[in-house]
């Protein structure tokens, strides 16, 4: 087995409170579990979407906000030790010989395991694109999305339009390598740090930033070589910025991405489950959460939990097909107790 | 009370509202592919509209949480909302809306075959 290849009890597809809280179900079921998420961090989109909003409806936590829940679902499942595939989506799923299946991310790590959880919630978080005509001929040759690396953008004319911290982050550290640098943005207000938005400001009274307000609607290039970028500033009122490169920083948005790829039934972007054990269309393949439908479903964080209950049991059944999974209480069994590591 | 919505595919839709929901639930709960994915929090941009020009000062005025929110959608001008901010009553009565089109569900994937 390769270093990028690792064997394990269950893949969870997705780290938000659901597929946290699976982790603990199937660790009381002695069951191991490795993550993947696209996100760089835990929480989906309790994290990414409203870590500092309130949520009123977990049983018995009359308030906490979205980061609050994840801090206190990574503490419940500490004890289990999962492992986290941060930064990596789940590129493709394939069954192999001994009846299991074998999960690929697009970073080429291979998992392997005799059974798959889908806790993908709405989907993949990835970058909002904005509706400029024909900004696909344009995607990874002259309109990026992330910076991988500084460097590739040395001595180029950048246009970074949005902002918030991604926008102004990348407008302080590119401008010392750019050749020319424009922040375009709808309006003088941002949302970015105060102290990054300082910073900017500090540079360009240097005139190494320049600041437009403004929007872009246009690209003018030929066979993916940027050469301008269309601004629109109010009604008709619009101007060209030469550039070799616009990076784009709106914010992520949820696709559901090569989920669709799966070979699982779905129903408007969501995958049918039975309602006694969550499994899917597939067998050993479950989906919990946002992401799965069933007469009735509600898309409560509760229900999620409450899925990811009953997906252990049958969970169990797929790993140890010999074995009885005895019903315990975490109250009351010295067992389970042990496994959360308080007795 | 009615609420009018223009689709990004160019259809109109009259539905009946009640008050006290938020523009973003009737055009969600009539079914219509609005993505509005934080479910009204306004945590993300996904329930952008363009309101008519005449019902701008008629609205209570955004929030400077929403304006921070917008910045997160496209093409925003002075009619744009995010409609999970606007809450239906008599004054509103007649509303006509634009869904941006980054705010369109997704079309539902087609299923693939998978191998193995």
């Amino acid at each position: 087995m390769q270093a990028n290849e690792a064997s394990t009890d269950v893949i969870i597809v997705g780290a938000g409170p659901v597929g946290l809280f699976a982790v603990f179900q199937l660790g009381l079921a002695k069951l191991k579990a490795q993550l993947v998420d696209i996100l760089d961090k835990p929480g989906g989109q309790c994290a990414e979407l409203y870590p500092e909003k309130p949520i009123y409806d977990i049983p018995s936590v009359p308030v906490c906000t979205g980061q609050e829940l994840t801090d206190r679902l990574l503490e419940q499942i500490k004890p289990f030790e999962p492992i986290f595939h941060f930064g990596e989506m789940a590129a493709s799923l394939e069954k192999i010989e001994d009846g299991k299946w074998r999960l690929t991310t697009d970073t080429g790590r291979v998992l392997v395991a005799p059974v798959i959880v889908i806790a993908a919630g709405g989907g993949s978080f990835v970058p909002k694109r904005p509706p400029i005509p024909d900004i696909e001929d344009y995607e990874g040759t002259g309109v990026f999305y992330a910076v991988r690396k500084i460097e590739q953008f040395r001595g180029r004319r950048i246009v970074i339009a949005g902002g918030g911290d991604s926008a102004l982050d990348w407008t302080v550290n590119l401008a010392p390598v750019a050749k020319s640098l424009t922040l375009v943005h709808r309006r003088t207000e941002f949302r970015a740090a105060p102290d990054t938005v300082s910073k900017m400001r500090a540079l360009e009274a240097q005139g190494l930033v320049k600041f437009e307000i403004g929007q872009p609607v246009g690209l003018k290039g030929a066979g993916g070589k940027l050469d301008a970028v269309t601004i629109k500033r109010g009604e008709g009122d619009s101007f060209d910025i030469e550039a070799d490169a616009l990076l784009p920083f709106y914010g992520l948005t949820m696709k559901l991405g090569p989920i669709a790829n799966f070979g699982l039934n779905l129903n408007e972007n969501l995958i049918p489950v039975d309602t006694e054990k969550f499994e899917t269309s597939t067998p050993s393949i479950f989906a919990i959460g946002d992401i799965n439908t069933y007469p009735g479903k509600l898309k409560l964080i509760l229900s999620g939990f409450h899925e990811a209950a009953l997906m252990a049991q049958a969970a169990y059944r797929y790993v140890h097909p010999d074995k009885t999974l005895r019903f315990q209480y975490t109250t009351s069994s010295s067992e389970l107790q042990r496994l959360l590591k308080v007795a | 009370m009615f609420l009018t919505v223009h689709m990004p595919d160019g259809t109109t839709h009259r539905l009946e509202a009640l008050e006290g929901w938020r523009v973003m639930e009737v055009i969600r709960d009539w079914g219509l592919p609005i993505k509005a994915e934080c479910g009204g929090a306004c945590a993300c941009a996904t329930c952008h509209v363009w309101v008519g020009a005449e019902w701008v000062a008629k609205l209570v005025p955004p929030t400077g949480e929403e304006l921070e929110m917008l910045d997160g959608a496209f093409n925003v001008d002075e009619r744009s909302r995010l409609c999970c901010q606007i809450i239906m009553s008599k004054e509103l009565d007649g509303l006509e809306v634009e869904l941006a089109p980054e705010s369109l569900a997704d079309a539902p994937a087609e299923r693939v075959a998978v191998g193995g």
